[in-house]
C-alpha cells in the first residue's frame, strides 16, 4: 500500500504540473481551486473510481460530479491522464471549439457526468445519479467535490437532507475545505463551519482529514464504500494553491492563471524545471 | 367536443399509464403530490416516485442526475415553483446539458384562482421559451395533455409542458394525431385569424361561433407547442386572413402573443393583437370570475377581432 500511494503521490504532482502549464496557456482559470482539489482527484480516478476510459458510458462506472466546477482543470487533466481524451487537448482550454469548456459540460467532454459550474447545483444531481443507479441495481458509486465556499448556497443543504432522507449510501461528497473564496476567507466572507457538525446534523457520517495526505484520502474513500444505511462526507482540510509555493493560501489565485513569469517559478515548485520557451 | 376534464387529471393518468408501460418513468414532486396528480403514478409505483419535500431547486437537480443515469424523469409542482424559484437550476441542470427531464407545472396562469397573485404564474411560457434547447407545450386539453405527455417521454430532452388547475372543455377528437411543433387549424375562416394555447383556444372557439353570426369568418388556429413555433401555419394564416389575434392565459409579454409578433413581423407583417394578462399580476378571485376581470372571454375576444378588422382595412 505503501508504494501505492507514493505513485498516487507522484501522479498528483505530475497532475499538478498539467494544471500550470493548461491555465499557463489559456490564461484564464482557476488555479487554487484547481491545486487543492488535485490529490482527491488523483484518488479517485487513479485508485478508487471503477472507470473505462476507452468506454465513458459502461453502465457499471462509478461516477465522478465536480460541483465546484471552477477546479475544472482539475478534472481535465485526470481526464487526459487516464486517457479519455488526447493531452495535447489540455493546451485547448477554454477556447473557441474546444471541447474543454470553461466549466465541465457533458456535451462536450468524454468522462464529464453532468454541467457544473453554477455553484450548489452538483450535489441534487449526484444525487440523482446515486437514485438512479440504486434503481438499476449497480453497485457503482457516486463521489461529488464541493468547495467549502459552495456551501453557502443553500440548495447544498435541500440535497443534503435529501441524500439522508434517501439513504444513499452509494454517495460520497467530498468538501475541498480551502477556506478561501473570492472575496477573503470563507469564515469572513459568510461562516460555514462547523461543517463537520452541519452534516452530522443532517445525519451523513462524516470524516475529516488533511486533503493533500494521499494515504488518508484513500483510507477515507474505503471507509466511506464501508458505510452503510447513510451518505458519507469527507470533509477535506486543503490548502488553495498546494504545490507551488506563492500561490499558497491566496485569495486572489481563485481565478487567476500563472504568468509568463511564474510559470518556470511555478513549475520548479512542483520539482519541474523543463524549459517552456517555446511555448 | 365533449366533457370537461382539468389537464392535471389527464396528466396524472398518463403518468401511471406510462409508468406500467416504461420501467425508466420515474416521477418527482414537491410536496403538492396531491395537487399536480402525480400521486396517482405514486401509489401505483412508488418505488419510482420521490417526494422531495418543499425543495424545488434540488428536485429539478435530482431530476437531472436520475436523467445522466438513464432515466426518464417527470418533475412536478406549480408552474410559479417550477420555473421561479428553480428557473437556473432548469436552465443548468436540465436544458444547458439537454438533460432528458420533462418539468410538467400544473396550476399555470390565473385560473389558479383564490390562492391570488403569488401563486398565479403570469410569466413562465416567456421565461421558459428564452430558454435554448427548451420545448415548451400548453395544452388545450385532457386530449392534447395526454398526448404531449407521451410524446415528451419518448422524445429526448428538456420539455417544459404547463398545465391547468380546473376544468376545461375538450375540444380535441380522441383520436387527435398531436405532433411536437405542430399546431391545428381548428376552424376554417378567411377574414381573421385567432391564435390561441392553453384554455384560450376553447374560448376562442366560442368567439369565432359568435362572429359567425355577425357575418365574420375567423380562423382558430391552436398552438400546442409554443416552442418551436409552428411557422407554417402561422405565416399561411397571416396571409390568408391578414389579421391575427392572440389569446393566451399569460402574459401578452413574451409569452405566445409575443412569439407570433416576433414570427409576423419578420416574415408576414399583417395587424396583430394581444389578449392576456396585461404586463400585471395576477389576484384572488373564483377561476371564472378571473378570465372575465382579465378579459379572456369569447366576448373581449370577438371585441377584439372587430379592432383588428378596423386596422386591416
Amino acid at each position: 500500500m505503501k508504494e501505492r500511494i507514493a505513485v498516487l503521490e507522484e501522479k498528483a504532482r505530475n497532475l499538478r504540473i498539467d494544471i500550470v502549464r493548461m491555465l499557463h496557456k489559456s490564461q484564464s482559470g482557476h488555479t487554487g481551486g484547481s491545486l487543492s482539489a488535485i490529490d482527491m482527484i488523483a484518488a479517485l480516478y487513479f485508485h478508487t473510481m471503477n472507470h473505462r476510459p476507452e468506454d465513458p458510458a459502461w453502465p457499471d462506472r462509478d461516477r465522478f460530479v465536480l460541483c465546484k466546477g471552477h477546479a475544472a482543470p482539475a478534472q481535465y487533466v485526470a481526464l487526459a491522464e487516464a486517457g479519455y481524451f488526447p493531452k495535447e487537448d489540455l493546451m485547448m482550454l477554454r477556447r473557441l471549439g474546444s471541447h474543454l469548456q470553461g466549466h465541465p459540460d457533458s456535451k462536450s467532454t468524454p468522462g464529464v457526468e453532468v454541467c457544473t459550474g453554477s455553484l450548489g447545483q452538483g450535489l441534487s444531481m449526484a444525487n440523482g445519479i446515486a437514485l438512479g443507479l440504486r434503481l438499476d441495481g449497480r453497485e457503482s458509486r457516486v463521489y461529488a467535490i464541493m468547495g467549502d465556499g459552495e456551501l453557502q448556497e443553500g440548495q447544498v443543504w435541500e440535497a443534503a437532507m435529501a441524500a439522508a432522507h434517501y439513504r444513499l449510501d452509494n454517495l460520497c461528497a467530498l468538501v475541498d475545505a480551502n477556506g478561501l473564496q473570492i472575496d477573503g476567507e470563507v469564515g469572513k466572507v459568510m461562516n460555514v463551519e462547523s461543517i463537520p457538525d452541519k452534516f452530522r446534523a443532517f445525519g451523513w457520517n462524516v470524516l475529516e482529514i488533511d486533503g493533500h495526505d494521499l494515504g488518508a484520502i484513500v483510507g477515507a474513500l474505503d471507509a466511506a464504500a464501508a458505510a452503510k444505511g447513510t451518505p458519507t462526507v469527507i470533509v477535506a482540510r486543503t490548502v488553495k494553491g498546494k504545490g507551488v509555493s506563492f500561490f499558497e493560501n491566496k485569495a486572489s489565485y481563485h481565478g487567476v492563471p500563472p504568468s509568463d513569469e511564474e510559470l518556470p517559478r511555478a513549475l520548479a515548485c512542483l520539482g519541474c524545471f523543463e524549459g517552456f520557451a517555446s511555448e | 367536443m365533449s366533457g370537461m376534464i382539468a389537464t392535471r387529471d389527464a396528466y396524472g393518468e398518463t403518468l401511471a399509464e406510462l409508468g406500467a408501460e416504461n420501467g425508466d418513468v420515474v416521477v418527482l414532486d414537491a410536496d403538492l403530490s396531491g395537487s399536480t396528480k402525480t400521486s396517482l403514478f405514486a401509489k401505483k409505483f412508488p418505488g419510482r416516485f420521490f417526494n422531495m419535500g418543499i425543495a424545488e431547486a434540488n428536485m429539478v437537480g435530482t431530476a437531472a442526475g436520475l436523467a445522466a443515469a438513464g432515466k426518464v424523469p417527470f418533475l412536478s409542482t406549480f408552474a410559479i415553483f417550477a420555473v421561479g424559484r428553480a428557473w437556473e437550476q432548469v436552465r443548468q441542470s436540465v436544458a444547458y446539458p439537454k438533460a432528458n427531464v420533462k418539468v410538467v407545472a400544473t396550476h399555470g396562469g390565473v385560473t389558479v384562482g383564490e390562492d391570488g397573485g403569488s401563486h398565479q404564474s403570469v410569466e413562465d411560457v416567456a421565461i421558459m421559451r428564452a430558454v435554448p434547447n427548451m420545448t415548451v407545450i400548453v395544452p388545450a386539453d385532457g386530449v392534447e395533455t395526454r398526448a404531449a405527455i407521451r410524446a415528451a417521454a419518448a422524445t429526448k430532452g428538456p420539455f417544459y409542458i404547463r398545465l391547468g388547475r380546473n376544468k376545461v372543455p375538450t375540444v380535441f377528437p380522441a383520436d387527435y394525431a398531436f405532433e411536437i411543433g405542430k399546431g391545428s387549424m381548428l376552424r376554417p375562416g378567411s377574414d381573421l385569424t385567432f391564435v390561441t394555447t392553453g384554455l384560450m383556444t376553447a374560448v376562442a372557439l366560442a368567439a369565432a361561433e359568435q362572429l359567425a353570426a355577425e357575418g365574420v369568418s375567423a380562423r382558430v388556429v391552436h398552438i400546442g407547442t409554443v416552442k418551436p413555433l409552428d411557422e407554417e401555419i402561422l405565416v399561411a394564416a397571416a396571409r390568408e386572413t391578414g389579421a391575427i389575434v392572440t389569446a393566451e392565459e399569460h402574459s401578452i409579454v413574451g409569452g405566445l402573443g409575443g412569439a407570433v409578433a416576433e414570427l409576423l413581423s419578420e416574415k408576414c407583417p399583417v395587424p396583430v393583437k394581444r389578449v392576456g394578462i396585461n404586463d400585471r399580476f395576477g389576484t384572488s378571485g373564483k377561476a371564472e370570475e378571473l378570465l372575465k376581470y382579465f378579459g379572456l372571454t369569447a366576448e373581449n375576444l370577438a371585441a377584439t377581432a372587430r379592432e383588428v378588422l378596423k386596422a386591416k382595412g
